[in-house]
């Protein structure tokens, strides 16, 4: 095929086919818009389900698997030493994402969505250069970007494929299982491939340069967590420097500064996950009259809209919180605004999620957060000793937490950690978008035994009379 | 035993007050019937004594807070049972009224600070269809939580707001309607350094007694100016006279009066409108409300039964009148009942304006700074000359709806006679 100046138009155009692009793109076209999706893979999906959430979390489950059946001994039943399979492993993991890839292929197909493969450039603040694609231009009226994010490299370290030193990407590979490994960083990245990788047997050493996990994350919290990563994890280093590394054909030379000893180490990989960047470089956003901040992050209004009226931004191009659900609300915003809807971004609780053993869980206002704005709170915890289901299940350590505004008695915000909090933190999120009062959710009757009666008893305590803890001051 | 003290019901139309003032502190031993708060309703300042004997466990409450009636304030451990029954912090408990009220200090949605307004995520986007402020609309919930039927109540009430936000059309050329929302404030700290000052107390109950004012009245002023030269002549005859019985004879003493009378003659000037009954009420009681402008802001007092009083107790009581307004003393019965106002901007200087009428009366007469002016009289018939007079600016505001053009101009032209000539004025006073 000849590849001619080919030019489309376009009511609108989505950049990028990750959960923020595709959100948008299918919101869009069930508005009856006209839709062109382009994307450097083939497939919609981006990064959370080739090389993201969707593959950790698979790893992730199966390292659960990993700990119960360990655990189980305790109460009785003997598996014996895991076996694993790398090979079957990778292809029960391609498997997954691959369902879901078509899933999302066909639900784009039905809704009549052009996706285009290939790298945008702006040529102007109505048309876009394709390059590697059978499109040459494309015209359109409104552009959503959702271009994602992309791993930080150590600066200085070579990208090469058989490099022993990895970003999330090439972890995800799940290329062998090294009997060493170094995770730079301590964010939810590095602690949830760190257990991924010490589930399977290999002994991980984690380096944050911070004196603390999980930067920004009620340190209560991350307290738990923290006493099993120490059990789990080989060793972790709080306020420690990686220096330099040295890549040998066996193994990698790392040298730290800070509480790592001895000083020179060696691993057989490296993990880097120190943070991700927006992609926003490459782009021509200058043509488009598109403003970045000093970080290379688009800013947009809570209409998602860009300096350029009819551009609009969406998900990890924009920063704050890196997720794949807020990218999704902000591109179906993005979509519905260019409908002439009044949608806006006004979320007060997005949640989070980290995947480790135990997970932590939180969304709304955290305690770390209400310090630093001077915001005047009451704070309730709920220790899972004194649960039933966690007892049942032997995961007694564990604890809900909700964070109340004394003025109001709302609920502001609520943590968790422990076994499942994935599944609990969503009536935390309703609570709050709905305005509920710590006494709505202590009047809501709670299923017993589960974890989720955690989130109703501690708001029990907070109303003075709490069934499974003694009050300090009974009412 | 724990107990809860809510908000009192502080008077008829009262829902709301301000914390001024916390007396107390937790840990207090507290008697009943010591003043523990004190709360500015409108524009009055009440203090509240504690309904119990017992110690402070909780308070809910700090000045500058806005509570509304049967808000919890303040939580009481232990002590005797005194007046009130005793409200347990879990219990759904009662009020006088025996409404059940929920068990939780309702907050104002106005209250700076407060982080964003409760509302569910659909009650939000419901708001955002139709044009609505989340901030302007009293709630109903617990707590101070919107509903979407309080948005689409707000909606109704003020149905100019009501419009859904458009985008602009695609095509600039296309005719539309000019909006009628209230648009959005710009970033106003992009073009120079702000200040934000919280809209409370007096300020804020004037701001939304005027709005209701000018949105609910349809205003047609009548202007005129007095020849009040044989007046000043009078009032300086006997002003020291009644300051030595503890008055001042202003010229707000004789407007009083002569307002009186004028209010007698038209009773429709008397009056307020209930649109919901479609009928005008007619009083017949005369308390005329005199604007007093204080260190806080603006304060209406009332004096009562004007046609029943001499100028010599008129003077006295309005100069004490006016005295404890400035003190800020004034209670809430003195603040209400009135059927009429007068504002006098002349004290301070001022000429002609329009003030706006006091709602739900339906006039209000305004008073300039009177002035000499070269006036052309006509003594004899043909012979005109220029004199000296001293001229006071009025102007009278009716409600177009209750009062016509006609009825102004009749009604300010008596008001004229009676300040024009003192004797007039004693001869027909009522």
């Amino acid at each position: 095929m000849v590849m001619g100046e080919l030019t489309q138009e376009a009511e609108v155009i989505v950049i990028g086919a990750g959960p923020g692009g595709y959100a948008a793109a299918f919101r869009a076209a069930d508005l009856g818009m006209d839709v062109t999706m382009v994307d450097l893979s083939e497939r919609p999906g981006g990064v959370c389900l080739f090389r993201g959430c969707i593959p950790s979390k698979t790893y992730l489950y199966i390292s659960e698997l990993i700990h119960n059946a360990r655990r189980a001994e305790s109460m009785g039943v003997f598996f014996g030493p895991p076996r694993i399979d790398l090979n079957v492993l990778r292809s029960w993991k391609n498997q997954v994402v691959d369902k879901l890839a078509e899933g999302l292929m066909a639900l784009n197909n039905k809704r009549g969505i052009q996706l285009i493969q290939g790298r945008v450039e702006f040529e102007g603040s109505n048309k876009v250069r394709l390059h590697e694609a059978d499109v040459s231009h494309i015209t359109f009226k409104h552009a959503i970007l959702a271009c994602g994010s992309h791993p930080v490299p150590f600066p200085g370290a070579l990208r090469q494929k058989s490099s022993r030193v990895m970003t999330s990407t090439e972890a995800l590979e799940l290329i062998d299982i090294p009997e060493n490994l170094l995770v730079i960083g301590g964010g939810y990245v590095g602690l949830e491939l760190g257990s991924v990788y010490a589930a399977l047997g290999s002994k991980v050493t984690v380096a944050e340069l911070g004196d603390g996990l999980l930067t920004g994350v009620d340190p209560d919290l991350i307290k738990v967590l923290e006493r099993h990563l120490r059990e789990l994890f080989h060793a972790i280093y709080l306020n420690t420097q990686v220096l330099d590394f040295k890549e040998t054909p066996n193994s990698v030379e790392v040298q730290f500064k800070g509480e790592a000893d001895p000083a020179y180490q060696q691993f057989d990989r490296v993990l880097v996950a120190a943070g991700r960047k927006p992609n926003s470089s490459g782009l021509g956003l200058e043509a488009a009259g598109v403003a970045v901040d000093v970080k290379g992050y688009i800013q947009v209004d809570e209409q998602q809209r860009t300096s350029n009226a009819h551009i609009f931004a969406v998900g990890d191009i924009t920063g704050g919180m890196m997720l794949a659900h807020k990218a999704m609300r902000e591109g179906k915003i993005a979509a519905e605004v260019i409908a002439g809807k009044p949608s806006a971004f006004d979320a007060r609780a997005i949640p989070a999620v980290v995947y480790t053993d135990p997970q932590i869980a939180w969304c709304g206002l955290t305690e770390v957060e209400a310090l630093r704005r001077n915001i005047p709170t009451e704070i309730r915890r709920f220790p899972w000793k004194a649960s039933g289901r966690a007892s049942t299940m032997g995961i007694e350590d564990g604890m809900t937490k909700m964070i109340i505004s004394p003025d109001t008695q709302r609920i502001l915000g609520v943590g968790i950690v422990g076994r499942d909090t994935e599944g609990l933190i969503s009536e935390a999120v309703l609570a709050i978008e709905m305005g509920a009062l710590v006494q709505d959710l202590a009047l809501s009757i709670h299923p017993h035994p589960t974890l989720s009666e955690t989130e109703g008893e501690v708001a029990e305590i907070f109303m003075g009379s709490a069934t499974h803890v003694l009050s300090s001051r009974p009412h | 035993m724990a107990r809860s003290f809510r908000l009192p019901d502080l008077g008829e139309g009262i829902h709301e007050g301000e914390v001024i003032a916390v007396h107390i502190k937790v840990g207090d031993a507290v008697k009943e019937g010591d003043i523990i708060l004190e709360v500015e309703t409108d524009k009055a300042t009440v203090e509240i004594p504690s309904p119990y004997t017992g110690t402070v466990a909780q308070i809910l409450v700090k000045p500058g807070d806005l509570i509304k009636v049967a808000g919890v304030m303040i939580i009481f451990d232990g002590g005797e049972k005194a007046s009130v029954e005793p409200e347990t912090l879990a219990g759904t408990p009662l009020v006088d009224s025996g409404k059940r009220v929920p068990d939780v200090p309702e907050i104002s949605a106005m209250q700076p600070d407060a982080g964003p307004i409760p509302a569910s995520p659909a009650t939000r986007r419901l708001a955002r269809e139709m044009g609505v402020d989340l901030r302007g609309i009293t709630p109903s919930g617990p707590a101070g939580l919107i509903t979407a039927e309080d948005v689409r109540s707000h909606a109704i009430k003020e149905p100019a707001s009501a419009h859904p936000k458009r985008l602009p059309p695609e095509d600039a050329s296309e005719s539309r309607p000019l909006p009628t929302i209230v648009s959005p404030l710009p970033d106003f700290s992009r073009y120079g350094p702000v200040k934000r000052i919280a809209l409370r107390s007096i300020r804020r109950a004037t701001a939304k007694q005027m709005a209701l004012s000018w949105s609910q009245i349809p205003h047609v002023s009548s202007q005129d100016a007095i020849d009040i030269t044989q007046l000043e002549a009078f009032r300086n005859k006997h002003k020291a006279a009644i300051q030595g019985k503890g008055g001042r004879l202003t010229l707000t003493v004789f407007a009083l009066k002569a307002a009186a009378t004028a209010l007698k003659a038209y009773p429709n000037f008397n009056a307020s409108l209930d649109v919901e009954a479609g009928e005008i009420v007619i009083k017949d009681y005369f308390n005329i409300g005199v604007a007093v402008d204080t260190q806080d802001g603006l304060i209406v007092p009332v004096v009562r039964n004007v046609d029943r009083k001499s100028l010599t107790d008129l003077a006295i009581e309005l100069n004490e009148t006016v005295q404890r307004t400035r003190d800020r003393k004034t209670s809430l019965e003195d603040i209400r009942g009135g059927t009429f106002t007068i504002t006098n901007a002349g004290t301070m200087g001022g000429g002609f304006f329009t003030p706006i009428i006091n709602y739900p009366e339906v006039a209000i007469l305004g008073m300039g700074h009177a002035a000499w002016q070269p006036v052309v009289i006509e003594n004899n018939p043909g012979l005109r000359e220029i004199v000296p007079r001293l001229m006071m600016p009025v102007v009278l505001c009716i409600d177009h709806r209750v009062l016509d053009g006609s009825d102004a101009i009749r009604f300010l032209k008596m008001i004229n006679a009676s300040l024009q000539d003192p004797e007039e004025l004693l001869m027909t006073m009522v």
